[in-house]
């Protein structure tokens, strides 16, 4: 165990990676040397090995059966997977990292691994819960935290350890915009404490810009491209960067896609009234909601994380039954199927609301990327020559030709959001109801899904969108409505009823 | 995750987990040695009175012990009408046979279960799994690695509830819920292990981030050790045990399975 303390050094030289089973090295010839205090932006395209490099330094690679290993990686001269607690590591997904059931005992946990004495491990906890602002009694339960709150939790575990480097891995990429602030400022106030040194790796520049003093680019390839300055790194490879699809100020254009127009003769599809929604019957209430989507719109529908979005997207996508109030499907939509969507069989509502989830992964059924397409057009009963065209159109139009054969879930993250996206509009829904589309997209997924979705929108279909994203309803020219704050809610306690507040229309779209 | 929160009132909560776990063994060791009505009805009693003092939510108790209630009078019905023969037959129909002695054999079986499951559950609901935990490391002295490790697990359960569900609700907006239930659910399952398996992989990183199984000691942010309460509850554990015991050898209905 490693007794050093204070900032720490990062040394490479020809360091690179290759995972086991991979014939590409995920990382070539970094050459790199970060001084004691340092704060980098480390910037780089999906997939060029950010995430690999920032393991590499918390010395969570693995060994030689995780993958293969050439140059040397050093911090403050020693290997980093021999230094544990010299690092701490947050990683992007907030449930993916809480250990314990107990806030108190949460933060703990890595100052008793670390073999630190009890007593001072207490100490420590309540100073580093005090470091990220979270004011929650020692035994407030893990799981009632928010996505923010989960976050700012594992910063303080990290904290309690006393690292002398930081690495935050996308950090704030599940969180809403709130939750954003919560935990940039979280670091802010900990860097400023502790003067650790600081590797954070982001797609969205402008959230750490005004945090670091550094910036390291790495290309496709996973070798590094650019490093400086901010302000000199950010201009200078511009166009390196926006092609990497990293999110520079003005990295997307947020000029409404297409020429929208609701014209006064486009039909009402569907319309929830005093639509409030529950995941079962007992458990938390969003809502109320009254809503009204007509074809040849967009709608996009906000709020914070919690406040039941997801769980609205579920219920206009005729998937879970309301809560109270309803969920009615005009004519124009449903056809010869019932008003009320929940009724509706599965293969019925292929053709009428298409439902794209947030985690893609849930969604795949199929063992390639070809047979996932053909799954809704072959639960319709068509034609083979019919699904193979539309299966091949798919393909070319969102850029998934090349996998056709690939297994789905070993796409990247941007694949495997234009795949789910796919298999909704293989059999032309007229409503397409989408959970944050743009969640963790870099900037050039973003832009894809944006034209896509505004093109089916002036096709005449109804898109509606739940998203904590502030630039989609602009790009999209949406309608945006916001959910009425959540209330506070309790594990064991049925909600009682909806809350008094309407959803009010914030901005009114399309005129 | 309702599942596993613990009821956290009354006097039982303050009892260590482990002395918990060594009173319901112990206890239940000595009800299984022997089938007879007697010492499992002054068992129930015993516990009835000790639940009392127990205070804990009367509604959660019901709720929890409910599957036991009903099973153990079915489990004494089955006995009473297939249990072995013996003494006079009261009512005879194909393999049934009600006798003197499927009733005694049938009211024991149904105390027994009762006898035995009431205070297990009642001591279970009442354990925390992360005190658990440190008792089991610290007291019994299991390996750490192991037993966080098992605890860390158990939190992503409620997470497998919420990736089954959306699994299944993606099903049904695939188009592809309509028939087939068994291949459905076997295609789904296999999804949920990878799913699984992901998410596991995730958490052992980021505890591995945190210094979990580095070389060099560990230590405990939370003491678990016996306390003179805790060797109290095992005592009644005992008593109960021994009274039973007595009483049924007292009057002679003591019945030794293993003899």
């Amino acid at each position: 165990m490693s007794s050093a303390s204070g900032p720490c050094a990062i040394r490479a030289s020809g360091w690179g990676w290759r995972h086991a089973g991979r014939a590409r090295w995920a990382l070539t010839d970094i050459e790199l040397s970060v001084e004691p205090g340092e704060r980098v932006l480390l910037l780089g395209a999906s997939g060029s090995g950010k995430s690999t490099l920032l393991s590499a330094f918390a010395g969570v690679l693995g060994g030689d059966e995780e993958g293969e290993e050439r140059g040397t990686l050093s911090l403050d001269g020693t290997d980093p997977s021999r230094q544990r607690g010299r690092s701490g590591l947050l990683m992007q997904d907030p449930d993916a990292q809480v250990v314990l059931a107990r806030v108190g005992d949460d933060v703990a946990f890595g100052c008793e691994n670390l073999g630190v004495p009890r007593q001072e491990i207490w100490s420590r906890v309540r100073h580093a819960l005090d470091a990220v602002g979270l004011d929650l009694p020692l035994d407030h339960p893990t799981e009632a935290l928010s996505g923010g709150q989960k976050q700012r939790l594992a910063l303080a575990g990290i904290l309690a350890m006393r690292p002398g480097l930081l690495l935050l891995d996308e950090p704030t990429a599940n969180l809403d915009p709130d939750g954003v602030i919560e935990v940039r400022d979280a670091v802010a106030a900990v860097l400023a404490d502790t003067g650790a040194t600081l590797v954070v790796v982001e797609h969205r520049v402008d959230v750490w810009r005004d945090l670091v003093d550094r910036v390291i680019v790495l290309d496709d390839d996973g070798a590094v491209l650019a490093d400086g300055a901010p302000a000199i790194v950010l201009a200078d490879s511009d166009s390196a960067l926006r092609q990497a699809g990293v999110w520079i100020p003005g990295a997307v254009s947020i000029e409404p896609a297409g020429e929208h127009r609701r014209s006064a003769d486009a039909e009402l599809l569907i319309e929830a009234q005093a639509l409030t929604v529950a995941r079962r019957r007992s458990t938390f209430v969003g809502g109320p909601v009254d809503l009204a989507v007509y074809e040849r719109s967009a709608t996009v529908v906000t709020g914070a994380n919690g406040s039941g979005k997801s769980t609205l997207a579920l219920t206009l996508g005729g998937l879970i039954p309301e809560h109270a109030g309803t969920v009615h499907a005009r004519a124009a939509l449903r056809g010869d199927a019932s008003p009320s969507p929940i009724r509706w069989r599965s293969r019925q509502l292929l053709t009428r609301i298409g439902s794209v989830f947030q985690s893609p992964e849930h969604q795949f059924i199929a063992q390639t990327v070809r047979a996932e397409l053909a799954v809704g057009p072959r639960a319709l009963r068509l034609g083979p020559v019919e699904v193979a065209r539309r299966v091949d159109e798919l393909l070319v139009r969102l850029r998934l030709d090349a996998l056709a054969d690939a297994n789905p879930y070993t796409l990247s993250g941007g694949q495997k959001r234009r795949l789910s996206v796919a298999t909704a509009l293989a059999t032309r829904p007229k409503m397409l109801v989408l959970d944050e589309p743009t969640f963790g997209q870099d900037a050039n997924t973003w832009r894809e899904l944006v034209e896509i979705l505004g093109e089916l929108r002036d096709a005449g279909h109804a898109i509606v969108a739940v998203s904590h994203d502030a630039l989609l309803a602009p790009a999209l020219n949406a309608t945006e409505w916001s959910m009425p704050r959540a209330r506070a809610y309790d594990h064991d306690d049925a909600a009682t009823g909806p809350d008094a507040l309407a959803a009010r229309v914030v901005r009114g779209g399309g005129r | 995750m309702t599942v596993l929160s613990a009821v956290r009132v009354g006097p039982l909560a303050r009892v260590n987990p482990v002395a918990k776990l060594a009173t319901v063994l112990t206890t239940s060791v000595v009800l299984i040695a022997t089938i007879d009505w007697v010492s499992a009805a002054v068992a129930l009693a015993l516990e009835c009175v000790l639940l009392l003092a127990a205070r804990l939510p009367l509604g959660v108790v019901v709720r929890r012990t409910l599957p036991l209630v009903i099973a153990a009078p079915l489990a004494g019905i089955t006995t009473v009408l297939y249990g072995q023969t013996s003494g006079h037959t009261y009512w005879q129909w194909w393999l049934v046979e009600v006798s003197d002695g499927s009733i005694s054999l049938g009211l024991a079986t149904a105390l027994r279960i009762l006898a035995i499951g009431v205070p297990a559950i009642v001591l279970f609901i009442t354990i925390d799994p992360t005190d658990l935990a440190d008792g089991l490391a610290q007291i019994v002295r299991l390996p750490a690695r192991f037993v966080i490790g098992a605890l860390a697990g158990l939190r992503l359960v409620g997470l497998f509830v919420e990736d089954w569900r959306a699994l299944e609700l993606s099903r049904r907006a695939r188009g592809v819920a309509d028939g087939g239930a068994a291949r459905r659910t076997v295609g789904q399952t296999f999804a949920l292990l990878v799913l699984s398996i992901r998410r596991g992989s995730k958490l052992a990183t980021a505890m591995e981030a945190r210094g979990f199984g580095a070389d060099g000691p560990r230590t405990w942010a939370r003491h678990s050790q016996l306390a003179a309460r805790d060797w109290g509850v095992f005592g009644l554990g005992i008593v109960v045990a021994a009274v039973s015991v007595a009483v049924s050898v007292a009057t002679g209905s003591w019945n030794f399975v293993f003899a």
